[in-house]
């Protein structure tokens, strides 16, 4: 029991660690290049509350696999070990895209940690507790946007509209009841992967509803991000992300 | 080997290196000193936002006092449980800030709404009046939002409730 809860909880910090590095790191991409100062600034915050969350996961990950540290996970690992969503690391495309798929993962994000926080392990509540108060934030604010693009202008709308199939077909993979999901309700009490996934409906509803944009559900295709099954983008994130400590492995700030 | 009184006291003098008119102390990043039985000493501290690229600093700051103070083997314990908030924040704090030109957190942080949650009344910390608005949910620092004066003009940094 002991081992499988370990396991369970090494599971659960590389799907979020590997999630928040990656998004991280996408979001990073934009720094310098939003369409205005303001907004280029508020996603570089969530790039940089996201790295800071994957830290935070990746250590604790690390000391789960026997002490490793957290560099060790985001550095030495390569495609097929990340546990992240596609989704996430799918190109950022246009202002709208980036938005989308932001919101679909804040909303998924901030119903997986309100039930974290609960966990009776202290070091993922812990995590969990503290991340939650910077999702706050972030969901808020993509949520607005995906409001005001996809009720806007006529241009804008039809940009959502455009993100929307995009992004849409990636969307299955986080409403996927898969393993990890399933063994959190073994040691997290009152946590079912059901109540996520409705939460997530209720929040994709209601701001879609204003967005006018369909929440229907789809054929979903079976992604496997989380088992380190991805497309070919996250390569190229990697080789960008490693290529520093992979290069000078003595570097040091 | 300093008393812990007097090594808080010299801790004092450690500021956020973003907000230089705040002290670690006055922030509530400071949680704690621990003497261990072989005389090494423990600083806990807790991060405000998970990435702060201030902490790295501040740990900085923190051993470059205590070596100062004769310490010689220190260890910083970085704690996140419980989560930072700006409940913490000392009274003194949030009046330095006012006149460092921050407009300090209102109310409290247990706004537990995520979506669409009214938009707060900040006070200007330049003309005090209370007609301003949110311009921009994230400002210049991960703990800070960007706020206008409708009625003197000026932009400002609203510090916001966690």
């Amino acid at each position: 029991m002991e081992q499988e809860k370990q396991k369970a909880a090494l599971n659960l910090s590389l799907v979020m660690g590997d999630n928040a590095l990656i998004l991280g790191h996408r979001l990073s991409e934009w720094c310098g290049h939003g369409p205005i100062l303001e907004q280029d600034i508020a996603l570089s915050n969530i790039a940089l509350d996201l790295i800071g969350q994957a830290r935070l996961w990746l250590s604790h990950a690390g000391k789960l696999q026997g002490g490793k540290s957290e560099d060790d996970l985001a550095y030495h690992r390569d495609v097929f070990d990340f546990h992240n969503f596609q989704m996430v690391e799918t190109p950022n495309g246009h202002w709208g895209k980036t938005l989308l798929r932001q919101f679909l993962y804040d909303a998924w994000h901030h119903a997986m940690l309100q039930k974290l926080v609960l966990a009776q392990d202290e070091d993922i509540a812990g995590i969990a507790r503290k991340s939650l108060k910077e999702v706050n934030y972030h969901l808020r604010w993509s949520s607005e946007w995906v409001i005001r693009l996809g009720d806007g202008t006529e241009e804008s709308a039809a940009k959502m509209q455009d993100a929307y199939a995009d992004v849409w077909p990636y969307v299955g993979e986080l409403l996927q009841k898969d393993f990890w999901l399933k063994e959190l309700d073994q040691w997290i009490p009152g946590f079912t992967a059901d109540e996520i996934l409705a939460q997530w409906w209720k929040t994709v509803r209601e701001v879609f509803s204003q967005a006018n944009l369909p929440a229907e559900p789809m054929d979903w295709l079976y992604r496997k991000g989380h088992l380190g099954h991805h497309t070919e983008h996250l390569g190229f994130i990697l080789a960008e992300m490693q290529f520093l400590p992979r290069a000078y492995p003595d570097a040091t700030w | 080997m300093a008393n812990l009184e007097t090594i808080e006291q010299a801790l004092e003098k450690v500021k956020d290196p973003e907000i230089p008119v705040l002290t670690i102390k006055d922030l509530g990043v400071l949680r704690g000193l621990e003497r261990a039985e072989d005389g090494s000493l423990k600083v806990i501290i807790t991060p405000t936002y998970s990435g702060c690229p201030a902490m790295y600093t501040i740990e900085q700051s923190i051993k470059q006092v205590l070596t100062r103070l004769g310490e010689e083997t220190v260890t910083i314990e970085t704690r996140l449980d419980p989560a930072w908030t700006t409940d913490w924040m000392t009274e003194e704090a949030k009046q330095k800030l006012q006149d460092f030109g921050i407009a300090p957190p209102e109310g409290s942080s247990a706004d537990k709404r995520a979506l669409f949650g009214e938009e707060k009344q900040v006070t200007c910390p330049h003309c005090k009046s209370r007609n301003t608005f949110m311009k921009s949910q994230f400002g210049s620092t991960a703990c800070k939002s960007l706020y206008q004066c409708w009625d003197c003009e000026e932009p400002f940094d609203y510090f916001k409730c966690l």
